[in-house]
């Protein structure tokens, strides 16, 4: 169960592991909702050789340069127009990381097309033939697993079609397919003669596609590889790409809802005269979330929401603050917790040691504050309702909102438009916004769409933040001074509890919580990692790298402090220790090679941290100077194995990207309660890193021919524990506490 | 409502209007102008940075009526073909991710290099730090200020 929950997040560590694949299975269980659960009976999963019927048309409006012409399906992943264009349909959620470009270019290559006519649409919401094929049946995006699982069904996609494509030739000529080449879009024969793939699309769609394909040698790549400019670059560089916010309906309303301040507060009353006053109001409707007001313009639906005086029920809401919740979590941290991880005898090791180092860690909770808030567009139909916004779990989202209309999944149609950013936001179990725009959409007098749109307030106010989690750590060093034995109890919410996905939760032990730490690839001989589940009604959801956010910090700092207790260099002990990791190896060894010497200087350090996550593996050197006692992160060197870069500038952008995020949250991010109420309310009071802030980055790939893994999250987790390790050697001083604005040091 | 004249993206407008609604919303839902981003609605993180008169604004915050007799720009007028040195620096340092903040971005990049040719990476620094990006990108928008800086 565990392994299996691995296929939610990513790929499993081992995949080669596994004697059968296993599978998520969504089952339906009526009102109780969907259950997903796991199986070893493969599932009927969607492949290229089973889609041969037309696909429906996605969300043009999306794609930068749609195709013209008329298409022709040659599978669920490939339309070819008489234009010549070659559309590639994206089952994935973009959201920066890129997979519109990645998705795209591997068809391109097994398909031996030119890169100027490929195309790209969203998929619509249909997981029969869209899933995320480490999800089982269910279509969506996350765990960094978007190429990952792409991989080979669209390298056989494009292989498919192009082997169609040649069918269709070889019949028209009156040659055996073996005679017709293929190459930069082209259809060739040896006599001279040649054709386009919109020439023989037509012909080819009424082709059976082939049972199997032989697809390309990796010397033969040319498109994979290569940094192919982003698709998306042109239209986000003109303000034309359309995102959720920038979605017309006809007759279109806007809406603004009203929250409880505390958790799991409910509506008791409500006055809605004075909002139901301010010209451009609409209606004012109660739904189960809260109020809502829906205006002819966002503006007005805002101010009106302001004016509503609601009375909550705030007898079941959470009632306690951020300080209660630790002295909660440090008590529970008194107490033995489920078991994750045992190995060697920690007692023993313990007993045995002439020092045992102690450390307690307090992470906050944090929110994923996409630059768009998030909004969702909702029109009902007769039987359902179509769903225009980023969707991120399509699947998941249909079920939850069919559920709210009263219907069936199959009746909820998802057209989806960029995301302005995620970072796991937009994937969220109960689907609250799309749900809350579909209550409000159906309680309407006068039937039109809707747009809900949460302002930042409401958006930082939601909930689903990164869960706040404390953690005890004890660990030895042995006569030699190496690190032989690590203890980590970690005190955390386990999201996936009282969701679909609970499932998953086995033995007292959410695998989230302890990901990254239980897993821990060092060599020590005595190693546990012990979980407890805190009850709290603050909504938590999955934050970029999810447990790694937490459990990297704690394992990589408490590494270089357990070195530094043994007087023993942490780079060299990290080698030693990861001898049989020969991934970790290569990208720590590469950071730390190009960082070159490490800065000398009044107020200098340099700390190193590697993580893997989502099967991929991350080395951070961050270099730091020390200014009237707060900290400049003067350059981040990282190194990424990725297996291997179909795009190595997005590998290495989203690298960046991931650094500056962990920075981010390591300086200043902090959601923090007070009586159950959130005290943050906008930019200003929650700080995201800005560009004075970000450091010099440079971003090193392993070169490696083993299949795509992710670089979504990877880039996350070995930030704040590299710059943390920095900071001692700046300093003196270890870090257990993030964001450093609490310790001053920003 | 009143009736205000102004000029976007070198069209002449006149609209009745509530002068208070902020200029961002009258160019989203009412000109269909939607380049611009709402992001926090008071000024914080600049996706709806425009110009009024050359001078970069958050036209979450500024009412429509500040705008009157002024000439507005946005991402879309920043230049016909959307080929401003800056766009097609942005696009060849493949500078977006999610893009919802490059509007934003990119007119605040472009009222500094109206003024200043040259920058500095202080320059750049001091004149970007109210646009947020969640993605991360801004190496690789210091990098498309000082590339299209060079090719201007």
């Amino acid at each position: 169960m565990i392994k299996a929950m691995r296929y939610l997040y990513g790929a499993p560590e081992k995949p080669s592991g596994f004697t059968r694949r296993r599978f998520l299975k969504v089952v339906s269980l009526g009102a109780a909702g969907f259950m997903i659960g796991c199986t070893n009976k493969p599932t009927t999963g969607p492949t290229p050789e089973q889609s041969g019927t037309p696909v429906a048309t996605g969300t043009p409006a999306s794609s930068p340069t749609p195709a013209t012409g008329d298409e022709d399906a040659l599978n669920a992943f490939v339309k070819i127009g008489t234009d010549d264009t070659v559309t590639v349909v994206i089952k994935h959620a973009e959201f920066g990381q890129g997979v519109t470009t990645g998705l795209t270019t591997i068809v391109a290559e097994e398909l031996d097309a030119r890169w100027d006519q490929m195309r790209w649409e969203f998929a619509p919401a249909d997981a029969s033939r869209y899933a995320n094929l480490k999800f089982g049946v269910v279509q969506g995006t996350g765990g960094s697993s978007s190429i990952a699982n792409s991989w080979n069904q669209l390298r056989e996609a494009g292989a498919g079609a192009k082997a169609m494509l040649v069918a269709a030739a070889a019949e028209a000529w009156q040659v055996k397919p073996e005679e017709v080449g293929v190459a930069d879009g082209k259809l060739t024969l040896k006599d001279g003669r040649s054709g386009t793939f919109g020439e023989f699309a037509a012909s080819a769609s009424k082709l059976t596609p082939p049972e199997k394909v032989t697809l390309k040698d990796p010397k033969d790549f040319k498109l994979i590889g290569k940094p192919l400019s982003r698709l998306d670059a042109a239209s986000k560089s003109r303000g034309q790409a359309t995102f959720t916010i920038d979605v017309e309906k006809p007759g279109m309303l806007m809406a603004c809802v009203a929250h409880s301040p505390k958790f799991g507060g409910t509506v008791k009353s409500f006055d809605s005269a004075d909002a139901l006053a301010v010209q451009g109001v609409k209606e004012v409707v109660q739904i189960p979330s809260g109020v809502a007001v829906v205006a002819d313009s966002f503006w007005t639906a805002q101010n009106a929401v302001r004016k509503l005086k609601v009375e909550w029920d705030n007898s079941q809401a959470e009632q306690r603050g951020t300080e209660q919740l630790f002295a909660y979590y440090r008590e529970l941290a008194e107490k033995n917790g489920a078991l994750a991880k045992d190995t060697g005898d920690l007692a023993k090791a313990e007993r045995d040691a002439a020092e045992v180092v102690e450390a307690e860690y307090e992470f906050p909770y944090l929110a994923h504050a996409t630059m768009e808030p998030l909004d969702c567009v909702v029109e009902l139909t007769e039987d359902g309702a179509i769903l225009s916004f980023g969707s991120q779990i399509q699947t998941v989202d249909q079920a939850n909102v069919a559920k709210a209309l009263g219907t069936t999944p199959d009746k909820i149609q998802i057209e989806s438009v960029f995301g302005g950013g995620s970072f796991g936001r937009r994937a969220n179990p109960p689907s609250d916004y799309a749900v809350e725009a579909a209550h409000i959409a159906k309680a309407l007098k006068t039937r039109a769409p809707v747009k809900l749109i949460h302002d930042r307030t409401t958006d930082l106010r939601s909930g689903f933040y990164r869960p706040m989690s404390f953690h005890k750590v004890r660990g030895t060093v042995d006569k030699e001074g190496k690190p032989n034995s690590y203890f980590q109890r970690v005190v955390c919410q386990s999201f996936l509890k009282g969701t679909p996905f609970e499932g998953m939760i086995k033995d007292g032990v959410d695998s989230a919580m302890v990901e990254g730490a239980a897993n821990l690839a060092y060599s020590f001989p005595n190693l546990r990692v012990e979980a407890h589940m805190a009850e709290v009604k603050v909504p938590t959801l999955w934050w970029r790298s999810v447990g790694h956010t937490h459990n990297a910090f704690v394992t990589e700092t408490f590494f270089d402090r357990l070195c530094v207790e043994g007087g023993v260099d942490p780079v060299e002990t990290r080698r030693k220790m990861l001898a049989e990791k020969p991934r970790h190896l290569g990208v720590l060894n590469l950071a730390v090679e190009k960082a070159g010497a490490a800065p000398e200087g009044e107020g200098k350090g340099r700390g190193v941290a590697v993580h893997e996550s989502f099967s991929s593996f991350v080395a951070e050197v961050v270099d730091i100077t020390m200014k009237d006692g707060k900290v400049v992160v003067d350059k981040v060197t990282c190194a990424v194995d990725c297996g291997l870069a179909v795009n190595p500038d997005i590998v290495k952008a989203q690298m960046e990207s991931g650094i500056v995020f962990g920075l981010s949250a390591a300086l200043a991010e902090e959601i923090d309660l007070v009586d159950g109420e959130v005290k943050q309310a906008n930019f200003d009071s929650y700080p995201v890193a800005r560009m004075p802030v970000a450091p010099e980055i440079e971003v090193h790939i392993v070169p490696s021919a083993e299949p795509p893994s992710g670089v979504g999250e990877p880039g996350v987790p070995p930030l704040a524990p590299a710059l943390a390790n920095a900071i001692h050697r700046a300093t003196g001083k270890w870090i257990t506490k993030l964001p450093l604005k609490k310790e001053g040091l920003v | 409502m009143e009736k205000i004249k102004f000029t976007v993206n070198g069209e002449a407008r006149e609209m009745e209007v509530d002068p208070a609604k902020p200029l961002l919303w009258v160019l989203r839902e009412d000109l269909k102008i939607t380049g611009p981003k709402f992001g926090c609605g008071a000024s914080f993180c600049g996706a709806c940075t425009v110009h009024l008169n050359g001078n970069p604004i958050r036209s979450c915050i500024v009412p429509v009526s500040a705008a009157t007799d002024k000439e507005i720009t946005t991402i879309e007028g920043l230049d016909p073909n959307g080929e401003h040195p800056l766009q097609k620096a942005w696009e060849e340092m493949a500078v977006p991710q999610c893009g919802y903040c490059q509007s934003g971005q990119i007119m605040s990049a472009a009222a500094l290099l109206a003024k200043n040719k040259a920058p500095t990476d202080d320059d750049i620094d001091k004149a970007m730090a109210g646009n947020i990006c969640r993605c991360g990108t801004y190496p690789r928008i210091k990098q498309a200020i000082k590339n299209a800086a060079n090719a201007g």
